[in-house]
């Protein structure tokens, strides 16, 4: 059979979907690293916007901005792991039980759900609860949104685990929970970071649930930026942009290689 | 003391009985096996004296002992699964002592057991290895030694031996019984393999779709069989449709094909249509016998040569014979009688 690759034009095609997806991150990390202030005019080699970053007029906006944004991109995705975790036990071992599927639905939702609209109902619910917009309001929006990305790798990993690892263990006089901490769990651990270090990603780099939850003064490192944004682009956003593009990148490469070695050692 | 009793134990899944009322006593120190055809419900069975299904209907004690109520890890069994089930990240020796460590056994202690039970199964230089690192075979051990190191009271093996070729196996059928006179502990050993279940076992519980059929020794079960299911399963047979005229002080009067009657056991049976049952090896050429043939072809076997002859009324009998130097072989074509031996011809209930 003839792959899709070998349709004619394919080739094409992907280079140039490729193009319109990086060419612009391509611009951006090239003049981050510009030496003269102008955003479209190349001014030799340098590092002055990534010092600016630290030390800049805008350095403790920014500072505090990364602080929150990464204890919250920590706690959230802590959270949401184990959360996804016992989910993923629920759904893939306990059998069939009343309500799998629309549990299932449930625990998914933030991935089929616009964005907006959970940003819209998200606010809407905090403010009718009484919750003050802020840190607290963030983190809860965080956790609920990542908790189906830290669930599908995980459920994923576990189905590929037969349950009769954990029966042996069992007859071998170990009790559930031991069966779970010490056959169970390392087994799926591939997947458990895998799925922890994209629920981090994810809150890291989130933006529009964040913008309408984060109240006033408050600020992570996206709605920092695009504030800063709003008043023109200077070259140390391109700065900040780069550093946070490459986080995520390291990120998701070693929850692709996690997930692969894992699946290695077990075929 | 026995180490099982099974008593009028039922499991359905939905409306599949996978265990139809199985009452069994396995006796202690005794190497016990199931044995049936795939899907007849021993790992089923298995299963239940595990704890890994509950029973629908009966129960099981464990030397005396109703153990309903008692959850896997709470049972004095263990169990050699049929894909072993090694954990695969942990080495040969973590694997071994995991029973013991469960037990609250010190470190120190567990060590030494598992290297002993390592070297009983001939692989103590193995021990630091992981399991995907193992052959079949070596995988096998490793999961006989883990499921010994506890020194359950009974072990229960599904198909053990399945997964390995022919020589591997037939070395391991030696050596496991050898392990059951060792260490005394009682094994429960599934098989589907009716010449492993003959050459090892102390006494043999064959079962079908769910039921027991026969529970016996070796001998017993291929002697007499005490129906068709259980007389075909085990060994070769020839299976002839006969009448029963009448029974009398429990000897049947038993017409054959053709029209010869013999006097057999009447185990148990009334007048009627029957099946009766002779061993290849029990029935030779005697001029006169009760059983008119012609000699369709002779196989060669090495030690026996096997006719296939076929009576006046189109059922097929094989006949084994010795392959000595004075064994006279008919050519085929040949018309011959067939005679069984004394007490060969057994009448089985369907
Ligand atoms: N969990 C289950 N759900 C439904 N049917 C099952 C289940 N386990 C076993 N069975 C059925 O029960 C019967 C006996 O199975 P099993 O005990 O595994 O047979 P054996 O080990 O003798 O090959 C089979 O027909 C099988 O399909
Ligand atoms: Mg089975």
């Amino acid at each position: 059979m003839r792959g899709v690759r070998h349709y004619p034009g394919f080739g094409a095609v992907t280079a140039g979907c490729l193009v319109l997806l990086y060419a612009p991150l391509v611009v951006i990390a090239v003049y981050s690293f510009n030496g003269s202030a102008s955003i479209t005019q190349w001014g030799g080699f340098s590092w002055r916007w990534y010092v600016d970053v630290f030390t800049g007029p805008e350095s403790g906006r920014f500072g505090q901005a990364a602080w929150n944004s990464i204890t919250i991109a920590l706690l959230a995705a802590t959270a949401a792991t184990v959360i996804a975790l016992s989910a993923a036990l629920a759904m893939v071992r306990a059998g069939s039980f009343r309500g799998r599927s629309a549990t299932f639905a449930l625990v998914n939702l933030p991935l089929m759900v616009p964005e907006i609209i959970t940003a819209v109902a998200t606010l809407i619910f905090f403010t009718a609860i009484g919750l003050r917009t802020g840190y607290l309001t963030i983190l809860i929006a965080h956790i609920t949104f990542c908790i189906p990305f830290a669930y599908l790798p995980i459920a994923a990993r576990m189905q590929g685990i037969e349950g009769v690892y954990e029966q042996a263990a069992r007859d071998l006089y170990a009790t559930r929970w031991q069966a779970f901490r010490l056959i169970l769990l390392p087994l799926v651990m591939p997947g458990v970071v895998s799925g922890y270090l994209l629920a981090f990603i994810i809150s890291l780099d989130d933006f529009i649930i964040t913008n309408f939850v984060k109240g006033a003064g408050m600020e992570t490192l996206p709605t920092a930026i695009f504030g800063s944004v709003k008043q023109g682009i200077k070259p140390n956003i391109m700065a900040i942009s780069t550093m946070l593009l490459a986080v995520s990148a390291i990120f998701v490469t070693l929850s692709y290689f996690i997930n692969r070695v894992g699946q290695r050692a077990r075929g | 003391m026995s180490a099982i009793e099974i008593a009028g134990v039922s499991k359905s899944y939905g409306a599949m009985r996978a265990l139809d009322d199985v009452s069994l006593t396995i006796g202690g120190n005794a190497f016990f096996t199931l044995l049936g055809p795939s899907g007849c419900g021993k790992t089923t069975l298995l299963r239940c004296i595990a704890g890994f299904e509950e029973v629908s209907a009966g129960s099981i004690r464990l030397l005396g002992r109703d153990i309903a109520a008692l959850a896997p890890n709470e049972r004095p069994v263990n169990t050699v699964f049929q894909n072993y089930a090694l954990f695969p990240h942990m080495t040969v020796a973590e694997n071994v002592a995991f029973g013991l460590r469960m037990k609250g056994v010190p470190e120190a202690r567990r060590r030494a057991r598992a290297a002993r039970m390592l070297e009983m199964v001939h692989l103590a230089e193995l021990a630091d290895r992981m399991p995907a690192q193992l052959s079949g075979g070596q995988q096998q051990r490793v999961a006989l030694a883990r499921a010994l190191a506890p020194e359950p009271e009974v072990l229960l093996l599904d198909e053990p031996l399945s997964a390995l070729d022919l020589k591997l196996r037939q070395a391991m059928r030696l050596e496991l019984k050898q392990l059951q006179e060792e260490t005394g502990i009682t094994f429960v050993f599934v098989t589907h393999d009716q010449e492993e279940a003959l050459t090892m076992s102390d006494r043999i519980a064959v079962m079908s779709h769910g039921r027991l059929q026969q529970v016996g020794t070796a001998r017993e079960i291929y002697e007499s069989p005490v129906n068709r299911f259980v007389a075909d399963f085990i060994g070769e047979t020839n299976v002839l449709p006969v009448l029963v005229e009448g029974v009398e002080g429990g000897r049947a009067s038993v017409v054959l094909p053709g029209g010869a009657r013999i006097s057999c056991p009447a185990a148990g049976l009334g007048p009627g249509a029957h099946h009766l049952s002779i061993r290849p090896e029990r029935i030779g050429i005697a001029a006169g016998g009760p059983l008119r043939a012609t000699v369709e072809r002779v196989v060669y076997l090495g030690t026996d040569l096997q006719l296939v002859t076929r009576l006046a009324d189109g059922t097929a009998v094989q006949v084994r014979l010795q392959n000595s130097a004075r064994t006279e072989v008919p050519a085929p074509g040949t018309a011959i009688a067939l005679e069984p031996e004394e007490g060969a011809a057994r009448l089985l209930a369907d």
